[in-house]
Formats: C-alpha cells, structure tokens, sequence
C-alpha cells in the first residue's frame, strides 16, 4: 500500500492573516513539503498541472525532476497530467527524461482538465475531452513501447519513422493511473489498458464513486488483467490534524469556511460528514480512511491533500509530521492486514522490470 | 409508470404546488397503468441547491430527489414566475442536473401568476429550457393566473384535463427508464478516434 500526498499548487491568501504568498514562495513551498513527505516516510508526492492563475505548476517534469535530485526513495507522480491539451510526443519525451533522472521513481496520472479556456489556449476543443484522451494516450503507449512509430490519427500531426527519446528507462514505461470523477469512459479505458485508475473523490460523496471503482473492477476482470479485487485502485483524501480534535476544528474552520473550493457554501460539519474530509484527531483521521476500504475493497495508493486554502507553508509542514508518525504508520499496519494474499500492490518500476524480465524468459 | 412531480412555489400554501397535484392527477386519470407519484418540492430542498451550485455535489436529500427526476418515466414541472420569469430556484435545480439526464424524458409543463398576462413563459422560456436538455414536452403546456382559480367555466380544468391525457399517452408508449448507466466499450471508443491505431 502506498500513501502519499498530492498537490494542486494553488496560490490562495490565508483567510486568518491576509497574507498572500509569492508564485516564488509557493512554488518553494511545493518542493519543501515534497521532501518533508519523503523525511516522514510517506511513499509518494503528485503534483497537479495548471495554465491559470492562481495555480503555479504548469511544469511538473521540471519540478518533479528538481525534487528527484534532492530525494532517494520517494514516487514522483503527477495529479494530473492533461492527456488532452499536452502533445503526447513531449509527455512520452518528458517523463521518460524524468525517470532517468529519479532512477524509476517516476509514475504519472493522466486527466483531461476541466479549465474551459485552457483547451482553446492550446489549440483543442473541450467538446472532444473523451476522444482526445482516447487517442492521444493510445499513441503515448506506442511511443513508449516501440522504438520506431508510424502513426496517423484525428487530433494531430501524422508520425512517420519517429523514435521518442530517451528510451524509457530499462525498457519500462512508467505506471499511468488514470483519473476521473465522473467518466466512465475513463474507467473504461484504464480497466481495458490494466492500468490504475485513481478517484479523487475528496469533493463527493462516496455512492457516486461506489458505483465508477465497481464499473472499473469489473471491467478489469473482463479485459483479462487478473480479478476484479486485483485492479488498481487509488483514492484521495483530506484531513487536517492536531493531536486535539477540538484544536482541528477551530484552526482550520476559517481555512475550510474561505476555501476556493467549496467556501461560503456547506458548514465544515455537512462537508466532513458527506465526503472523505476530517478534520481531527490522528486516531479519528485513522478511523475515516479505514472506512475508504470498506467502501471501495481493498486498494493500493492513498494519496491526500494537505497544503490547499492559503494554509501557511509551517502548518502543512506540521501536518505531515503528524501524518507521517502518528496516521500513515497505523494504516499501513492494519491495511496490510486486512489485505488478502492475492491483492497485488500498486506496479513500481522495479516490479513492472522485475515482470518484464520474467515475461521474456518465458 | 413512475411520474416525478417538481415544483417550485415557495408559499404555503402554495398555488403552484395546486397546479402540479392537479396535473399529476390528470395524469394518473388519464393513465391506463397504476402510477407512483413522488413530488419534489424544491422549497425543502432550496439550500442543498445552492450548496450544489458552490461544490459541485449533491447533499443525500438532493440526491434522492435528483435520481427521483432522471429515474422518472414521465416528469411536471411547474413554477411560480417571478419578475417575469421562471423563479431561480427552478432553474438552478435543472442547473445542476447532468444536460444529459433528461434527454427524451416526456415532460409536462406548467406556471403560475398573478396575472394572465405572464402566460407566454411556457413557450418562451421553459419550452427553450427543456428544449436544450432534449427533454420531450407535450404539446399543452398549463399557465395559472390568479384569476383562474375563480372562474366558473372550468376552462382551467380543461386545459388540465388535456395536458395530463397528453403526458399519459407519450409516456405510455414509451420504454421504462432504466437505473443501470450506459457505457460504451473500450473498441468502440478507440475506433471513434483513430483512423490507423492497434
């Protein structure tokens, strides 16, 4: 089981202060609260991609490279990568590059975005978000797995004799999730590949994902990639944590009441009752995502959010502290427990070599 | 046959929760099977609407009575207007409907005003409306003046009469609404795209 954080880079005035910080301070910000995860044991960090402000990261490779270079263990992944407006030739290019330089400790998720303007800026029509991710991530497979690719299709330039480079590394492509929230089409399209499929169902009530994680396990299964408890799931989360459930709530109320997000809308107690949100206690924050399992079956990444609504950069870094010692430990524990033998953990680059090797001496 | 009743007034009681039970009774009268009725009163649920307009998300009631709407065979949908309109919370619930859930669905419309001089608002806005949600509107569409609740020739009833019959026909020849989504399997969707693709 693999736990981790994700971020979506956003440059939001703390409600409590004022204060706003810098595109300079936040994307810092990002790279210091990526290596924290890796000192507190967390296993993974993803970064989201945006073209508007107020978000910063519109480069994650270069990001997640910089973060390579100053960790050793950590899983760099993206949350998402848009298979929609990015050119598929350069997504095969940069996270082949990245995986270079992390040693393999590099996956992506692949999303299709949901900024309207953001497919006219890049010359593409929302309109199509399904096609488009259809047929570029079935070219960014052939780029990563055949070294000399002939390709003709609906959403760009024609490819004749062309070799992506580098080469993934050791001949492995990195692992892809593949994110939605509503998609069953996407769900559709992961479970026929075998790859991951990730909801971010940090915003909605568990039913709607019941029924997109059961529709994407079942189709697993149909493709032929093992059981349907053997699929690959990842799921998001939200908490925030003081060793008081009281102090949890008075300190982050007016972050929750002024979030972007969901601000001025539902009271912070509807919103931790009706989706993955806590707010309290390691042992409540324990408690709530253990129930992730019994919604959703046993799954292989949990991936939260922690550094969104303008909280300062000290407090996030606190939080990790206390997820990492106090929360992530304890879930590992028991998840693994409940586990049976034949749920597969989440593919590594390690794992997808160790496959490879087998398969070819068959 | 599963009729689903939406209706906005806001007073209680209220006129245009009368027009919608007189129609879904036209509609159950005019009906050959046995219907289930369920009424959405969009009052109880006004600020799980707005709620839902801030996260993008339904509350548990608000679902309930979103799936009571798209699961419907047939649906009435009635308004007061207000400034010379549908009122904002009717059009925000049909806001946060999916602008695929009512595709086809056979709909009955109706509104209420205190004036006849409002009537057009059938034809002008909610006819537009469930136009672009591809909805099915029957022919009849009911408006209420304050002034028709007292008029002694019944021509109120009529249009009732007429416009329930005609919701009770379309829907009966049509197929129940099923609860199971629809996909479309993965070849499908890779052969929408490529013209030369493994």
């Amino acid at each position: 089981m693999q736990f981790g954080i994700f971020t979506v880079g956003d440059v939001t005035t703390d409600p409590t202060t004022g204060t706003t910080p810098s595109e300079h301070e936040r994307i810092k910000a990002m790279v210091r609260i990526a290596l924290k995860a890796e000192e507190v044991g967390l296993d993974v960090f993803a970064t989201g991609e945006h073209h508007n402000p107020p978000f910063v990261p519109s480069s994650p490779t270069t990001m997640l490279g910089h973060i390579a270079a100053q960790t050793s263990k950590l899983i760099l992944s993206t949350s998402t990568t848009l298979i929609t407006t990015n050119d598929p030739v350069k997504i095969a290019e940069d996270f082949a590059m990245l995986q270079h330089l992390a040693d393999g400790r590099v996956d992506l998720m692949m999303g299709r975005g949901n900024t309207g303007p953001v497919y006219p800026w890049f010359g593409e029509d929302i309109r199509q978000g399904i096609p488009l991710a259809i047929e570029k991530y079935a070219l960014l497979r052939r780029l990563w797995r055949e070294d000399v690719v002939d390709w003709e299709g609906k959403f760009r330039t024609p490819l004749q004799g062309f070799t992506s480079t580098p080469r993934p590394l050791d001949d492995v492509p990195p692992f892809v999730w593949h994110g939605s929230i509503r998609s069953p089409e996407i769900a559709e399209q992961a479970a026929f590949y075998g790859d991951g499929f990730f909801a971010n169902h940090i915003f909605w009530p568990k039913e709607h994902f019941q029924q997109l994680i059961a529709f994407y396990r079942q189709r697993f299964e149909h493709y032929g990639h093992g059981q349907a408890d053997q699929a690959i799931v990842g799921l998001g989360g939200q908490a925030f944590i003081r060793p008081k459930s009281q102090d949890a709530w008075n300190e982050f109320r007016p972050y929750f009441d002024n979030a972007p997000v969901y601000g001025h809308g539902p009271t912070l107690e509807e919103f931790t009752d009706q989706t993955p949100l806590t707010v309290g206690s390691p042992q409540e924050v324990i408690d709530k995502t253990l129930t992730f399992r019994e919604h959703f079956g046993d799954y292989q990444r949990q991936l939260f959010l922690m550094d969104h609504a303008g909280l300062p950069l000290k407090v996030v870094l606190e939080q990790l502290d206390l997820l990492g010692e106090h929360v992530v430990p304890v879930l590992r524990k028991e998840l693994d427990a409940m586990r049976p033998a034949h749920v597969p953990d989440a593919p590594t680059h390690e794992s997808l070599k160790a496959a490879t090797l087998v398969g070819s001496e068959a | 046959m599963k009729l689903a009743v939406v209706t906005a007034g806001l007073s209680v009681p209220s006129s245009t929760r009368l027009l919608a039970d007189r129609l879904a009774a036209a509609t159950v009268a005019a009906a050959g099977s046995p219907v289930e009725v369920n009424v959405v009163e969009l009052r109880d649920i006004a600020l799980d609407v707005t709620k839902n307009l801030l996260t993008g998300f339904p509350s548990p009631d608000l679902r309930t009575a979103i799936e009571t709407v798209t699961g419907a065979d047939a649906l009435i949908a009635v308004t007061p207007v207000f400034t010379a309109g549908y009122s904002g919370l009717f059009k925000s619930f049909f806001d946060v409907l999916d602008a695929e859930s009512l595709v086809g669905k056979p709909v009955l419309l109706g509104a209420t005003g205190g004036t006849e001089r409002h009537s057009l608002v059938l034809d002008y806005q909610l006819r537009p409306l469930f136009g672009y949600l591809k909805a099915d509107p029957v022919a009849t569409g009911v408006y209420a003046a304050s002034s028709d609740w007292g008029s002694g020739e019944g021509a109120l009833q009529r249009r009732i009469e007429r416009a329930g019959a005609e919701l009770a026909s379309l829907a009966a020849g049509r197929p129940t609404v099923s609860a199971t989504p629809s996909f479309v399997p993965f070849d499908q969707l890779l052969a929408e795209v490529s013209t030369q693709d493994r």
